[in-house]
């Protein structure tokens, strides 16, 4: 029924609009389309489960170990990655492919440490509770994952639109040199908004492998595309587009698969992009794309 | 100590095999309204990405204030007090008025990791204070009727005057303008030497790059002909207009067109 599939898809939505927004704004800061950011998703999953299982760790202390872990990993690739293709002026395909090849390499470093097979949480772990709305289920694990996402989202977006350091933000999307040039410690900015991005896909990971409870090696692959997908729809390095682009894959998945194919629900959603991308070729909220250096 | 602002020696730029300035040594004093001319290609706006760290001179020195620049990042550099505008205005227009100059700001705004998570009496105070003088910068240049406006929606003109608003909330010593009037109509540029004079007035010095002879002549205190990677010449707007070599290179071409 449709209320029940309406609550899957704000849940799995949600964790998708939060993945892309980490995804987002690094292209709006940096100028770069950071591929590793699947992988990212996927270490702040296994962070979380390590953190569970052999630390014995809380649930929450598990949560913010991940986004530690995962956003240390997002600086350290700008820092000994990107950074340095910067400072060497490097065309804008090559800092994309080297995240494809750091992307690679988390992938098969997780599979070496935890093996290939799905792991999954602990009995216990997960929050039990369930409750009936109507027809509805409601699991409290749902009512969770969605607060969480919104609540980290909404920081955000005050922070961008409300801090000193999201006008800082926003004036180097718009040019780094003019920011620069009125004081701004660019180079800083950019790890922090590596971190926090990188932080955003970990907590991303954790919660879908928190919602079906499954973590492997290869998890970030489909959450990429989609992150992909939703940043295109909602305009390249835009917040709210990012928002609204997560929120609708995730609608437009749960509800062809539950309608119209238990199997082709991604080659719907996808197909659905496209015919909004014919329409509006910039996306949802995209201008057109310019940055000066 | 010198009364110099800014202290440019033996500035030398090249290129792999392609030399840019030679030799150019010129001061900018305290409290003047300095001119940097020269032909089209002559390696005006290489002074300025010298001066502002974007660039690093092959030889010489460059001091302000008397302390060297070099080695600086350009935000360094902002922050000991040189700020500048560009020729191709780069304002940032998806935000409005407010904000741009807010972004100028930065260095003057700190409230830590603490007062991002909103409302901390330091945020707010220290918010209050950089609006508070955003607006104040925005109302000098006769802006502050639009500061809620995205700055997208600004006339040339109006750009230009929000960018030295932002350029000004760095609170600089020394304001560098790169072709300040380019793309001006005669009004706009009559109500800009009156601007510029006024940031004089306030105790402000500014070095600007013009290819506009009669607005440089009007409004400059002292002038550097640069040619060719050289300074030929070097005085006031007198002294400038009749030596020999400038009228040659420059201003006979400029008399001819």
């Amino acid at each position: 029924m449709l209320e029940q599939q309406l609550l899957n898809a704000l849940t799995l939505g949600s964790v998708y609009a939060l993945f892309a927004l980490g995804f987002t704004l690094v292209f709006g800061v940096l100028a770069v389309i950071n591929l590793s950011h699947g992988a990212v998703f996927m270490v702040g999953s296994y962070a979380a489960l390590a953190l569970v299982t052999r630390l014995e760790a809380p649930l929450w202390a598990a949560m913010l170990g991940a986004m530690l872990v995962s956003g240390t990993l997002g600086l350290l690739v700008d820092m000994l990655i990107l950074k340095p293709l910067r400072a060497r002026n490097a065309p804008h395909l090559i800092p994309m492919i080297a995240t494809i090849g750091v992307g690679i390499m988390l992938t098969s470093t997780a599979q070496g440490l935890f093996g290939a097979e799905i792991l999954r949480f602990p009995d216990g772990i997960l929050p039990a509770g369930e409750f009936v709305v109507g027809d509805v289920h409601v699991r409290a694990l749902e009512i969770a994952i969605v607060a969480i996402a919104f609540v980290l989202m909404a920081v955000l977006f005050a922070v961008l639109k409300r801090t000193q350091l999201g006008r800082a933000l926003r004036a180097i999307a718009e040019s780094p040199k003019a920011a620069w040039l009125l004081g701004i410690n660019v180079e800083r900015l950019f790890h922090i908004t590596s971190f926090a991005a990188a932080a955003l896909g970990g907590i991303a990971g954790v919660l879908i492998g928190l919602n079906f409870n499954a973590i492997t090696p290869q998890m970030g692959q489909p959450i990429l595309h989609k992150g992909i997908a939703a940043i295109i729809l909602g305009g390249m390095g835009d917040i709210r587009g990012a928002l609204f682009g997560g929120l609708f894959l995730g609608f437009a998945e749960v509800i062809s698969k539950a309608y119209l194919s238990s199997q082709m629900g991604d080659a719907v959603a996808f197909g659905l992009l496209f015919l909004i991308l014919l329409v509006r070729p910039s996306g949802l909220f995209g201008r057109k794309l310019e940055r000066k250096a | 100590m010198s009364a110099n602002l800014l202290s440019i020696r033996n500035v030398g730029k090249h290129f792999g095999g392609l030399h840019v300035l030679h030799d150019v040594s010129f001061e900018v004093p305290a409290g003047c309204i300095y001119g940097l001319i020269g032909p089209n290609g002559a390696g005006k706006t290489t002074v300025f990405n010298l001066v502002t760290g974007l660039l690093a001179p092959s030889s010489g020195s460059i001091d302000f204030r008397g302390e060297s620049l070099l080695g600086l990042a350009p935000h360094r550099i902002t922050q000991r007090g040189v700020a500048r505008t560009f020729q191709n205005i780069r304002i940032f227009k998806e935000m409005d008025l407010l904000e741009n100059v807010m972004v100028g700001r930065h260095e003057h705004l700190k409230y830590g990791g603490a007062g991002l998570f909103f409302n901390t009496r330091a945020y707010r105070a220290a918010e209050r204070r950089a609006r508070e003088r955003a607006l104040e910068l925005l109302t000098w240049v006769g802006l502050a009727h639009k500061a809620d406006m995205l700055a997208d929606n600004l006339s040339y003109g109006d750009q230009r005057k929000l960018e030295f608003a932002r350029a000004l909330a760095t609170e600089p010593k020394l304001l560098l303008l790169d072709e300040p009037v380019a793309g001006m109509n005669p009004a706009e540029k009559t109500v800009l030497m009156e601007e510029i004079r006024n940031i004089r007035e306030r105790g402000y010095g500014v070095f600007m790059i013009e290819h506009d002879m009669r607005f440089v002549m009007g409004v400059c205190d002292r002038i550097a002909v640069l040619n060719f990677g050289r300074i030929i010449a070097e005085g006031t707007p007198d002294e400038v207009r009749n030596n020999p070599e400038v009228i040659e290179a420059y201003l006979g071409k400029e008399d001819a067109a």
